[in-house]
């Protein structure tokens, strides 16, 4: 057992003999098209069967709804107008002022002068950039009228896995790799992976979900039913050097596989990138290790606040209070022994059998 | 984020739509979650935008033989200590009754628990590894010690019962000593089965339950001690319950504070969750009857039926308090309003103290 909470090495953790470098994602959703071919690759490789009974949920063009048991990908669909972007780009702005790690020294002048520039160009604050140098502007047109957030999102890996953590089987295991994987021949159906998950991703496949259940018209021959369910960073593929599916198949490297610690200086530098643009929503979600889970491995770019996506803001893994939660079960225990004990010394007189 | 200025061209939305509280694929049509001008009227001072109002973190997939195991092993629990201490009192009907009562009830919450398994075919893989981090892991464990003292000393009454029937042979001199022995084994597990439960449900990342898990153990112990002494208030004399009636009283007193304590401390809109709706009726008739209850072991005294009438309502009080703790904590995870704004205050809180360092969300 590693540590519970803050910044931690968890393939080291688990105590791999040959560990590999922690492997992840980097989803920068400033690239992403919404073209869901991540969802399509994901459920052919794992196998992954229909999930619903292809309603149209009328939210943008998000027909998926959320991650679930047989959905491991899932593009977020979020059309905003003109007020929210700047909501969006005050509360980005407003990170920098926080004084975080990393942005103030190289980021913060260019940002106050693209800043300016999209007070005074409301209509076309992103084609203004004075601040960018080169000789052609490739960068697509763009308006600040509305816009449409596209976000593929997917299981995080933490650094600190509440599912893993309060799995009582040991179904769920950290990989080699520092990611987290359910054994599907060992899982029991408890369902506690699912309660555990601060991201909501884990789902358990079967009709006593909340989120399936009643559903008409199942799925013939679905694998793996009753059991606990979440995406792999497909372990399979992994294993033998080959990308994941939905990064294999992104086709504009919204998707990012490789090395965790590259991918975080990597969406770092995204991010310095886009704030320059003046574009100063842009932020990171879970690239830094000191946050309640420990960090992530599966690094996002978002272009608003986190529960714009169905992001928790802050979430922290519960088993980071679990050492206080023992701590103040064993005294209810203590305390009501003593209680019996109080209460059989009391209650003598009344009288004896025998 | 689902409002946007292009929500008055979609066409009119289905009347009594509310923000949160909607399920994913919920509803019979096709329009589920479809439109965000039911996300409009939002209350001036919270800063609280989801995702077409679905819930951030998924509900545990438990039904209701969860919480009848709540309510369940803490009669089981209660019992085994009232056994252990009618042991070494010397008052025999309280001891069997007792014991009976740990076994019977920790059979039944057992058969609840492996019913809810998604493979209950594999409830032994519970077993196949001691893991602290696991709350469940560690309550398998203490069920299972448990269970097996109580197997033992339910067997030795059966053998009394029925004239020492049971074939032991020449094993039967060592009956006194097993009898002591487990006896003690199972007051030892006891009180953990009682309180691990609490721990189980505070390991979430469920809003009510995380957030009630500095009191819920002491509620959860209370719940258990007043259940037990309050069915032993209904199979026993009254001549050698005295003290399951002081402990009656103990433990009403204690979850009456506890659950005060809880709320007062809880986020105020988590708290929510303990008022409103099914749970929150739940909650509010578990405390009536958990004072009827504790007022009742106190006068009951020597009066059988006042003491029976009793510990029917203490039993039904921890019932409802089981039944109650869990149905806040699955609404409250089907809300994403539990799951985002009391992140969005912790998070304003810490900054506002000058802590920027432990963000998820970062510009570098």
């Amino acid at each position: 057992m590693g540590q519970l909470s803050g910044p931690t090495n968890p393939t080291a953790d688990a105590h791999w003999a040959d560990p590999q470098p922690r492997k992840g994602f980097f989803t920068d959703t400033s690239i992403c098209i919404g073209c869901k071919a991540c969802e399509v690759a994901c459920k052919e490789w794992n196998h992954n069967p229909r999930d619903g009974d292809l309603q149209l949920l009328g939210s943008s063009y998000d027909n998926t709804g959320s991650l679930g048991a047989s959905t491991w990908r899932h593009v977020a669909f979020i059309e905003q107008g003109h007020d929210r972007i700047e909501q969006a780009r005050e509360s980005g702005r407003a990170l920098v002022g926080l004084g975080m790690p990393g942005v103030r020294t190289s980021a913060s002048a260019p940002i106050s002068g693209a800043a300016a520039s999209s007070d005074v160009l409301p209509t076309t604050a992103l084609s203004s950039r004075p601040t960018i140098p080169g000789p052609l502007d490739t960068t697509p047109p763009d308006t600040a009228e509305f816009r449409w957030l596209m976000s593929s999102d997917v299981c995080k890996h933490c650094t600190h896995a509440g599912c893993l953590d309060v799995c009582p089987t040991g179904a769920l295991f950290r990989t080699e790799f520092g990611t987290v994987v359910i054994q599907a021949d060992v899982c029991n159906g408890c369902g506690t992976c699912v309660a555990g998950c601060p991201f909501g991703v884990v789902e358990r496949r079967d009709d006593g979900t909340y989120a399936t259940n009643g559903r008409p018209g199942a799925h013939p021959d679905v694998p793996n039913t009753r059991i606990a369910q979440k995406c792999t960073l497909c372990y399979d593929r992994i294993v033998e050097g080959q990308t994941p599916a939905c990064a294999q198949t992104c086709p504009t490297t919204s998707i990012k596989y490789g090395d965790h610690d590259d991918l975080v200086v990597q969406a770092k530098q995204r991010v310095h990138e886009l704030h320059e643009q003046g574009m100063t929503e842009a932020r990171l979600y879970g690239a830094n290790e000191r946050d309640g889970v420990g960090g992530i491995g599966s690094v996002f770019l978002l272009l608003d606040e986190p529960e714009v996506y169905g992001l928790p803001p802050d979430p922290r893994v519960p088993t980071a209070d679990l050492p206080r939660m023992y701590s103040r079960a064993g005294l209810a225990a203590v305390g009501m022994i003593a209680a019996a004990a109080l209460s059989f010394l009391t209650g003598r007189r009344t009288g004896r059998g025998r | 984020m689902s409002t946007s200025e292009f929500d008055s061209v979609r066409p009119p939305s289905p009347p009594g739509g509310r923000r949160g509280g909607r399920r994913r694929r919920g509803g019979a049509g096709g329009n589920v979650g479809a439109d965000g001008s039911r996300e409009m009227p939002m209350v001036p001072d919270v800063e609280f935008t989801s995702y077409y109002g679905r819930p951030v973190v998924k509900p545990a997939p438990w039904g209701e033989e969860i919480a009848a195991y709540l309510f369940l092993g803490g009669v089981a629990g209660g019992s085994g200590l009232l056994a252990a201490g009618a042991q070494f009192t010397r008052r025999p009907r309280l001891r069997r009754n007792s014991r009976l009562a740990a076994i019977a009830a920790i059979g039944l919450g057992g058969v609840a628990l492996v019913h809810d398994l998604g493979r209950p075919e594999r409830f032994l893989n519970m077993l196949r590894t001691i893991k602290p981090t696991s709350p469940m892991s560690v309550g398998s464990w203490i069920l299972s010690a448990f269970s097996a003292g109580a197997g033992v000393t339910a067997a030795i009454e059966f053998d009394r019962m029925t004239g020492e029937r049971l074939p032991l042979g020449p094993l039967r001199r060592l009956l006194p000593v097993v009898d002591g022995a487990a006896g003690m084994w199972t007051a030892l597990f006891a009180p953990p089965l009682a309180a691990y439960t609490a721990v189980l449900l505070a390991d979430t990342a469920t809003p009510t339950w995380n957030a009630a898990r500095e009191e819920l153990p002491f509620i959860f112990v209370s719940s258990a001690a007043l259940a037990s002494s309050g069915l032993a208030m209904v199979t026993t004399p009254v001549a050698e319950t005295g003290p399951a009636r002081h402990l009656a009283v103990i433990g009403a007193a204690v979850e009456f504070a506890a659950t005060k304590v809880m709320h007062r401390r809880m986020d105020p809109v988590v708290a929510e969750t303990l008022h409103h709706g099914k749970a929150g009726t739940m909650l509010k008739w578990s405390e009536v009857l958990t004072v009827a209850g504790g007022v009742g072991a106190l006068l009951s005294g020597r009066h059988r039926l006042i003491a029976v009438a009793s510990g029917v309502t203490l039993l039904a009080a921890s019932a409802l308090t089981r039944f109650g703790v869990f149905e806040a904590g699955i609404h409250s995870a089907k809300d994403p309003k539990y799951t985002i704004e009391p992140q969005k205050r912790r998070l304003a809180a810490r900054r506002a103290a000058g802590i920027t360092d432990d963000s998820i969300t970062t510009v570098g």
